[in-house]
């Protein structure tokens, strides 16, 4: 079943589009990320421009984040006064990200950037993740307690000034790391379509010691308001957003993730972990053979901007 | 200055008086002169009729006729890059900006180029892909470089993998002696606009009519609308995206509501 994407400007099979929605849905709601990270390389992989690519998913992760937040809202699992802290920088990160993507199109090296980002942060987070969860499970394996969370160990980050307490998450913490996180996530985000879920949720655990009763569910409101605004700032600078590409994704992608959360459920934390991480790993390792490996053709075509 | 345009003056009823002797017309009728691009737009074929008109003054022709078509697409400024190893991984490095470089393109003629006319004729004519103008905008020549230029070899080989560009030396059928049909293939990804199609007619090895016959490829109604909304109106397309995005998550959770 072919259909005409009006923006990417090529016919795609919808049923292709629904299954890698389903999923990557489903990878995500066990996870409790956004998947983009996935779901943009395949994408490009269709044959659908990196830019339309990544300015298309943003609005698919928005979609999974919004059906995910609303669940954990339900149980009330959700720090807001941390949200908004970190959305403050949440938001200029994702304006400068925005305004960096198109000018890295409008010289010439978008893809090698996203390409560059891509292979550093997917290799660096996905081998500290399995190594993290590795050693978890060797510890379980031995059977000694898994490691509790200390609340008295503080690191130079507990040493900063405008310290601020959120409640619900029970920490006593600066707010210039926190707005320092909501920065980055919003400025890679923007950059490489990705929600950045993967990235929040071990920074908000192991700088903040936030406690994984809220994580996931403050990174998914944080992942839906940077996801939906970059959607916006996509579409107005870049005009790169494709609405029906967007929306066949959601479809797929809100559904498999239904799914997901309760294979999820019924899986150990460190098991989990070590999954995600080794996924990580692997999309990062092909990525960084695509760089360093000599390409089919050295050549590539791009239309100039009209306006440039 | 002086001496040509008396040469050219001294010329000019040369000219006109050869032409009433290679008096054939060309007739055509495209199959489409407005193609639509749908939903389910998977690519199309045009048809191309074309007659070859003879009056009094025509002679016959030793070989026969020879027709090649060239369709044009829409111009689009295209830069090619040139990726190369800079601290182990391919960057792109150099860049050449191509003026108005037509976005589709398809040669189409009954037999092989250089049987129908000689390699100085179709360099004059720029008939084929080996010949088509294709300018580059740079510091170092605007005229654009020869046919091996590195940029233009690459140019044309990546839009040939699109099926965008091609030759096709069996594109053209000659039904009867002055009776002729050519096929234009339009994949789907065929770009947007207005499409010559260039007719030219030889014998002998030279062109001895020529007509153009144009078409349109233009996108249907939604299509159009959501092209239009995400250029001119970026960001209410943007926020009605995310409003779109917001209220199926939304749609989603109450769905599939367990509690």
């Amino acid at each position: 079943m072919q259909i005409y994407l009006p923006i990417a400007d090529l016919p795609v099979n919808v049923l292709v589009i629904l299954a890698m929605g389903v999923a990557v849905g489903f990878i995500s709601g066990m996870f409790g990320i956004g998947g983009g990270f996935l779901m943009t390389p395949l994408l490009i992989f269709l044959g659908i421009s990196p830019g339309v690519a990544v300015a298309s998913v943003t609005g698919h992760i928005a979609a999974s984040s919004m059906s995910g937040a609303i669940s954990y809202w339900r149980r009330r699992a959700i720090d807001v006064a941390l949200c908004f802290m970190l959305l403050a920088g949440g938001i200029i990160g994702t304006a400068v990200g925005v305004w960096l993507f198109t000018f890295l199109r409008g010289i010439g090296q978008l893809d090698i950037t996203i390409g560059v980002s891509y292979v550093l942060l997917l290799d660096i987070v996905g081998a500290l993740m399995v190594a993290e969860s590795v050693r978890a499970i060797l510890r379980a394996r031995a059977g000694k307690p898994t490691e509790l969370r200390r609340p008295g160990s503080h690191t130079w980050i507990h040493g900063l000034p405008f310290k601020l307490r959120f409640k619900r998450s029970r920490i006593y913490v600066s707010a210039i790391p926190v707005w320092g996180i909501g920065f980055l996530i919003g400025f890679v985000g923007a950059i490489m379509g990705i929600g950045g879920g993967f990235l929040l949720v071990p920074m908000l655990i192991y700088l903040l010691r936030v406690p994984t009763a809220t994580v996931i569910g403050t990174s998914m409101v944080l992942t839906l308001v940077t996801m939906a605004s970059a959607t916006v700032m996509h579409a107005a600078t870049n005009h790169l957003v494709d609405a029906l590409l967007a929306l066949i994704l959601m479809a797929g992608g809100v559904t498999g993730a239904q799914f997901g959360a309760r294979a999820g459920q019924k899986m150990r934390g460190e098991r989990l972990r070590l999954l995600l991480g080794l996924l990580v790993l692997a999309v990062g390792i092909r990525f960084a053979l695509n760089l360093v490996l000599t390409p089919e053709s050295l050549y590539s075509l791009r239309l100039a901007d009209p306006d440039a | 200055m002086r001496r040509l345009c008396l040469l050219l003056f001294l010329m000019t009823p040369v000219a006109l008086a050869a032409s009433p002797a290679a008096a054939e017309r060309l007739v055509t009728s495209l199959s489409n002169h407005r193609v639509m691009v749908t939903s389910n737009f998977t690519g199309e074929e045009l048809v191309l009729f074309g007659g070859i008109e003879q009056d009094s003054a025509s002679q016959p022709r030793r070989s026969g006729y020879d027709i090649v078509v060239t369709v044009a697409g829409p111009r689009q400024t295209t830069v090619a890059f040139r990726k190369e190893r800079m601290l182990g991984i391919w960057v792109n490095a150099d860049s050449r900006v191509f003026e108005d470089a037509p976005a589709y393109l398809a040669v189409l003629s009954n037999r092989p180029l250089d049987a129908i006319a000689s390699t100085e004729t179709l360099r004059r004519l720029q008939l084929g892909l080996d010949h088509i103008p294709l300018p580059q905008r740079a510091s170092v020549n605007i005229a654009g470089s020869g046919s091996d230029d590195p940029f233009r070899v690459a140019l044309i080989k990546l839009k040939s993998d699109q099926g965008l560009y091609s030759e096709a030396t069996n594109g053209v059928t000659l039904l009867a002696a002055t009776l002729f049909r050519a096929s234009i293939p339009l994949p789907a990804e065929v770009p947007i606009g207005t499409y010559e199609v260039d007719v030219r007619l030889f014998a002998d090895g030279a062109q001895i009519a020529r007509a153009p016959a144009p078409f349109e490829v233009y996108k249907s109604g939604f299509e159009q609308v959501m092209t239009n909304a995400a250029r001119d109106h970026g960001v209410l397309y943007g926020l009605a995206t995310a409003i779109m995005a917001l209220t199926t998550g939304w749609f989603a959770s109450v769905v599939f509501r367990r509690d």
